[in-house]
């Protein structure tokens, strides 16, 4: 078995908007795969079907080459997006009940351990910083090892500290071979964590792939990125492609040494002048357009 | 399923005993109502004669007899000969009297002072040929009848918001959306609620009833246990209700409109204050619709008159299919998550 999940023309209409529109993908088994968009693309509306949350309009969904059935949520975990707890209960109380919802869980102390407990353990849920109560939701999305682990949008709100831990977190469960599909709208995360991706927006996939190879199908420049002010009368006058973004020039080749040298002829420094590839935000940004939501 | 069932019983105790101020306020509330209700009618019980007239006309004051004419008796219509003797006998009426007929026929309680005083009363009010009936029953005092009706409205309220509000709080946050995500079945979240309620709110009736029964010293005149039962089936009936109202609401200001809408009619129709006899045949018949009118009658039938299990087993038949057909309902239309 090569594919671990497998969604064909998944469909799902709300009385004003098409949330899913008929969107085919296939996750491997032992894969970190990304469900990248932006808010409103349609990523919770998957996931959620995949789980039986929500129903779908139209669609199949192989969980194993098998139609989902009553295991599924056995071997299967999940993180939502907003969870809330029972109320006066502690972290340990808390992970015991979900323990003993599952025919075969893993043992407390290992869950704990893994997603870095040990010292909230007595501390009432209500009391947990975002980044603790996070790592709580994973731990009970772990609690019944399951095969396949769904995180939907997880450090939604955290703060570098607590994303750089978290992101240390989901290394270590890849490392158990574990499946995750997980969503999100941070796309140095998706860059760090995933193995593939796709990219949804308006119900659709635009893009799917390993994320480096996606990266190299869609651009084949290098970005030379210039401060506005470097340039002299503010205007840069050059014949090839660029654009003016957030006060730095973005300029696309790929011949880094003679657009230097024609930089140079135009009498503009290079001090401050950085070079970079093109990354995920980038290809997102292409994909789905940088302009705002309503 | 019963580890999954237990897990959550436990989790929904520990979260209920440990919000104080919730579980002091189920404590507070019924003993302040009590005691406070008791102050204030056991001085001077009442300020005036309650009589039945045993009559088929409703409009009584239609009936021509000068004791009709004396002020300050409460006179009431009795149609049902036996239901106005027994209301005698548990000093409820300070006399039973019918006045059709040449000779007038009354009844009065041997051991009622204000029956003895409503008899002179009436033997002065004209010359006709009395004939005197008489029956034996204690006096009830207000707080034996009233004891039984605050821990039924304690039930009352701790089963129907303390299941009804709650779900919907669970629904509305995504805790409810979260254990579908696991292998945990609607009816074992369900059982698991029923149980969890059923067993607290009980324990907090029996730990009042003690308290009360001892401070006061109010009559038991029946079986603890067929007590305990009708308690158990009462609850049970009125955590139904609640789940069923709870089955599919995610708004927490519907969920409380509803629930206000079931509590108000049984605080006032369903006899935990005061009696309803002597109300419209329409009041009482709408009263028989609730399953807190049935625990009453059947909690009072046994502390007050010594009921066995045969004689309330109508009132129980009821609260038990109130019961099946409120729970399974409510499992069938249950949902996890809002619309």
């Amino acid at each position: 078995m090569l594919n671990i999940l497998e969604v064909k023309n998944l469909r799902k209409k709300y009385p004003d908007v098409i949330a899913v529109d008929g969107i085919s993908f296939a996750v491997k088994k032992g894969i970190c795969f990304g469900l990248l968009g932006p808010n409103g693309a349609g990523k919770t509306t998957v996931i959620e079907i995949i789980e039986g949350i929500t129903a779908s309009d139209g669609g199949t969904i192989l969980y194993k080459d098998q139609p989902i059935n009553k295991n599924f949520h056995k071997e299967t975990g999940i993180q939502f997006q907003a969870t809330a707890l029972q109320e006066f209960l502690t972290v340990k109380e808390t992970l015991k009940l979900f323990h003993k919802l599952y025919p075969h869980p893993a043992h407390l102390d290992e869950i704990i351990q893994e997603c870095s407990l040990e010292n909230l353990l007595s501390r009432d849920n209500r009391k947990l910083s975002g980044g603790q109560r996070q790592r709580l939701l994973v731990a009970i999305a772990l609690i019944n090892q399951p095969e396949l682990l769904f995180m939907d949008e997880p450090t939604t709100g955290l703060d570098p500290q607590a994303r750089r831990n978290f992101w240390n977190m989901v290394e270590k469960i890849k490392l158990r071979k574990t499946t995750i599909i997980l969503t999100t709208h941070y796309m140095e995360e998706a860059d760090y964590l995933c193995d593939e991706i796709i990219i949804m927006d308006k119900g659709k996939i635009l893009a799917s792939g390993e994320p480096k190879k996606l990266i190299a199908a869609h651009f084949k420049e290098v970005i030379l990125e210039l401060p506005e002010n470097e340039v002299v009368n503010g205007e840069l006058d050059i014949p090839i492609k660029y654009e003016l973004k957030y006060g730095h020039y973005e300029i696309y080749t790929r011949d880094i040494s003679s657009t230097l040298d024609l930089l140079k002829k135009h009498n503009i420094s290079l001090d401050n002048l950085k070079i970079r590839s093109f990354n995920l935000e980038d290809l997102f940004l292409e994909l789905t357009g940088s302009e705002l939501r309503s | 399923m019963i580890a999954r069932i237990l897990a959550v019983f436990h989790a929904r105790n520990l979260e209920f005993v440990r919000d104080r101020g919730t579980l002091s306020w189920n404590i507070m509330f019924p003993v302040i109502v009590l005691f406070g209700l008791n102050f204030v009618f056991s001085a001077g019980e009442r300020n005036q004669f309650k009589i039945g007239v045993l009559t088929n006309n409703p409009v009584i004051s239609e009936i021509d007899h000068p004791f009709m004419d004396i002020r300050y008796i409460n006179k009431i219509q009795i149609v049902d000969q036996d239901a106005g003797l027994e209301s005698v006998r548990r000093h409820k009426l300070d006399m039973l009297v019918d006045l059709d007929g040449p000779v007038i026929h009354y009844w009065i309680n041997e051991e009622s002072p204000t029956g003895y005083m409503v008899e002179k009363i009436l033997l002065q009010s004209s010359k006709d040929e009395f004939l005197k009936g008489v029956v034996q029953g204690k006096n009830i005092r207000y707080v034996e009848w009233l004891l039984p009706g605050v821990l039924g409205m304690n039930l009352m309220f701790g089963c129907l918001f303390g299941v009804g509000y709650v779900i919907v709080r669970y629904r509305k946050n995504g805790f409810l959306k979260r254990l579908k995500a696991t292998p945990l079945q609607a009816i074992e979240f369900i059982i698991a609620q029923v149980l969890s309620r059923l067993i607290l709110t009980m324990s907090m009736a029996i730990f009042i009833y003690i308290g009360a029964s001892f401070i006061l010293e109010t009559r038991m005149e029946g079986s603890y246990f067929v007590l305990l039962l009708v308690g158990i089936l009462g609850a049970t009936s009125l955590i139904s209700m609640g789940l069923l109202i709870a089955s599919r609401v995610s708004s927490e200001e519907l969920a409380g409109g509803l629930l206000n809408l079931m509590t108000w009619p049984m605080m006032t129709l369903s006899g935990i204050f005061f009696s309803l006899e002597g109300s419209p045949e329409w009041v009482i018949t709408l009263s028989n619709f609730f399953p807190l009118t049935h625990t009453l009658n059947a909690a009072r039938a046994i502390m007050i008159d010594g009921a066995t299990i045969t004689e309330i087993s109508f009132e129980l038949m009821i609260l038990i299919v109130i019961s099946v057909v409120f729970t399974s309902l409510g499992a069938f239309l249950f949902k996890w998550q809002p619309d």
